[in-house]
């Protein structure tokens, strides 16, 4: 599942004034990668996550995910491929307080029509994973940070989809829960799975074999690590 | 998918179960006082049309006097415009009679024994059973002949048996009637409370008896006539009156010295009226009902202000339009048609409350009880699609940085 973005911008009215967060973004992604995406703040790297993320759409400039232009894809049809081929996680967990861990992680599956039994099953299996099987009928509220964002990426997991996309995921998490978490990643990684993420910290970009570095919408620096 | 929606729904609604409750109160008072008045109101009309038709069916009376001379109606009665050749010719000359029955009625104290019961006396004659209904529990009726004979007999109504007999049989036994003496032949079968009060505090008794034993009076203080069916009634009136006013030797510009009383006419005009009082009583509470669709629809604007970041979350995860707007949707729904149930248990208990307090009747009106229910479905529909769709469109982005 490839990622071509080419010449995408996008501009935001704010009142009489035009922001133009992505000024000119080219960039290509190959499955099975490990990037992430560092740069100074309001540098525009939330607003590259979301278009990646199908959240939004590019106000110009051509999106080509798996071969799809997503430009042409009406809303429902976003919705279904953020529900099927894209996992997101947040830098704020965004679990739904009120739901056990478990409805939580089952969620996704929920809107791709998974039947209610199937889905407790393979959302205990997704939490196992992520070493919080002991915990899905806590809420969220009831959890640390760190076994929060655990949980956010088990529900990004549990449709199984190619590509997981984090915004900052380990912003909110002490260095010992932010190694957990990325130590997931790597995990996620290495069974063959595209990872992108937002990060400011040095320390977390060194999991990724890929950083590109933005800079007022537009890409500064696009480095490989050799390993 | 839809069985999905319904339970992401319940557990919305349980999250905020006061809410809920208060804004179902809405709709709850509603279609209970929609079923109730209309209940009330079905009770009203069916007690007036019995108690009218009660009467007898197709009557027309006659009374002396204008309906409204100068505004100040004379007492019943009190003029001496009517005799007994007027009920004759009445029953000779109109076509769509059934029966004629001229009658007298004066107040009299009724004694038997140690007993005395004050009570109205009719001098009538028999036709008068066939206008009026009235049926024989016990003994006959009097004939033309004991008209004719002036015979001292009487015929008791149930109030008046009970009154002066305690149980014992009437029939065959000499009673008083302002001191002179009546054989009682019949008793009548209890009729219940009609338009006119009371049907069974009655004695009758033969009319040229009652005229010239009793009141010592030649005229008559009214005549009922029975038509031969409601389709004939209107011109039965008109005819009546054509033939007294040309018997009383009216000029043109003299008003009518009688009244012609159509009881199928009155009887339409208080359908009418009570019909409508139903109706405003229905279309007041529906509009309670309509206030209640209202709070529905302000709680779930709040709801989906409240819930934005939750929206924006589950349209991350692959949530499209239908599921969000199916879940909002449903709460509305589900809201406005619990408070319907609750509503329409309310409504009856409310209309058994009224009728055994108030001893009142009331008629449950199955439609009165679709037709809230149906309302408050639509209701729920019509005032949850805003905010659903509200929900439905908004933008993941946009909802995900809403704080
Ligand atoms: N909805 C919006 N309306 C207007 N301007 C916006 C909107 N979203 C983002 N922007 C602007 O776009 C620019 C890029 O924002 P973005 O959130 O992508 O930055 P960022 O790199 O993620 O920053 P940070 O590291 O602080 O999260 C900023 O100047 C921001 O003010
Ligand atoms: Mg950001």
């Amino acid at each position: 599942m490839s990622i071509l973005l080419s010449e995408v911008t996008k501009v935001y009215q704010l009142g009489g004034e035009q922001v133009n967060a992505l000024a000119g973004i080219t960039l290509n992604i190959s499955p099975g990668e490990f990037t992430a995406i560092m740069g100074p703040s309001g540098s525009g790297k939330s607003t590259l996550m979301n278009i990646l993320g199908c959240l939004d759409r590019p106000t110009k400039g051509s999106y080509m995910l798996d071969g799809q232009e997503v430009a042409t894809l009406n809303d429902d049809q976003l919705a279904i491929t953020r529900n099927k081929k894209i996992g997101f996680v947040f830098q704020s967990f965004n679990l739904l307080p009120r739901m056990s861990t478990l409805q939580n992680v089952a969620l996704p599956m929920v809107y791709a029509g998974v039947e209610k039994k199937e889905r407790l099953a393979r959302a205990e299996q997704v939490l196992a994973m992520v070493g919080l099987e002991s915990r899905m009928n806590h809420q969220p509220n009831e959890l640390s940070g760190g076994q929060r964002q655990r949980v956010a990426i088990a529900r990004a997991l549990v449709n199984d989809p190619t590509i997981i996309m984090a915004d900052e995921p380990t912003g909110n998490l002490d260095t010992k829960s932010g190694d957990e978490v990325m130590n997931i990643f790597s995990e996620l990684n290495s069974q063959g799975r595209t990872i992108i993420l937002v990060t400011h910290e040095p320390d977390i970009a060194e999991y990724a074999g890929r950083v590109v570095y933005v800079r007022d919408g537009l890409i500064e620096r696009d480095e490989w690590k050799v390993r | 998918m839809f069985s999905e929606s319904i339970s992401i729904a319940l557990a919305g609604l349980k999250a905020n179960k006061l809410r809920a409750m208060l804004t179902m109160l809405g709709i709850i008072i509603g279609v209970g006082a929609v079923i109730a008045m209309v209940s009330i109101g079905m009770g009203v009309k069916d007690k007036v049309a019995t108690s009218i038709a009660g009467l007898g069916s197709n009557l027309l009376v006659v009374t002396p006097g204008a309906s409204n001379a100068g505004g100040s109606r004379q007492a019943a009665g009190s003029s001496i415009t009517l005799n007994e050749k007027d009920a004759l010719a009445i029953s000779q000359e109109i076509s769509g009679i059934n029966l004629v029955a001229p009658a007298v009625t004066r107040s009299y104290q009724v004694v038997f024994g140690n007993q005395n019961w004050t009570t109205s006396i009719q001098g009538t004659t028999p036709d008068i059973q066939g206008i009026r209904n009235y049926s024989i529990e016990e003994g006959s009726f009097f004939t033309n002949q004991d008209v004719e004979t002036r015979a001292r007999v009487a015929v008791l109504g149930k109030t008046v048996a009970e009154n002066l007999f305690n149980g014992g049989t009437p029939i065959g036994q000499t009673i008083r009637i302002n001191n002179a003496p009546f054989r009682v032949v019949g008793v009548l079968e209890a009729k219940g409370e009609s338009a006119g009060g009371n049907q069974d505090d009655t004695v009758i008794i033969p009319l040229k008896t009652a005229q010239e034993r009793l009141m010592g009076i030649t005229y008559i203080q009214n005549i009922n006539v029975q038509a031969t069916g409601t389709d004939v009634i209107y011109q039965v009136q008109d005819d009546i009156t054509t033939l007294l006013r040309a018997r009383h030797k009216l000029a043109a510009t003299t008003p009518d010295d009688f009244t012609v009383r159509n009881m199928v006419a009155i009887m339409e005009a208080a359908d009418e009226t009570t019909s409508m009082i139903t109706s405003l009583l229905a279309v007041v509470a529906g509009l309670s009902l309509l206030v209640g669709g209202i709070g529905i629809m302000n709680i779930m604007l709040v709801s989906v202000t409240e819930r934005t970041r939750e929206i924006g979350i589950r349209k991350a995860l692959g949530a499209r339009y239908q599921n969000i707007l199916l879940q909002f949707l449903i709460e509305a729904i589900v809201i406005s048609v619990t408070g319907g149930i609750l509503g329409i248990v309310l409504g009856i208990g409310a209309s058994y409350g009224i009728s055994s307090v108030a001893g009142w009747k009331t008629v449950i009106s199955s439609l009165a009880i679709v037709a809230a229910f149906a309302f408050s479905v639509f209701i729920g529909l019509f005032f949850g699609i805003y905010p659903a769709r509200k929900a439905a469109l908004l933008d993941p982005i946009e909802a995900l940085r809403y704080e």
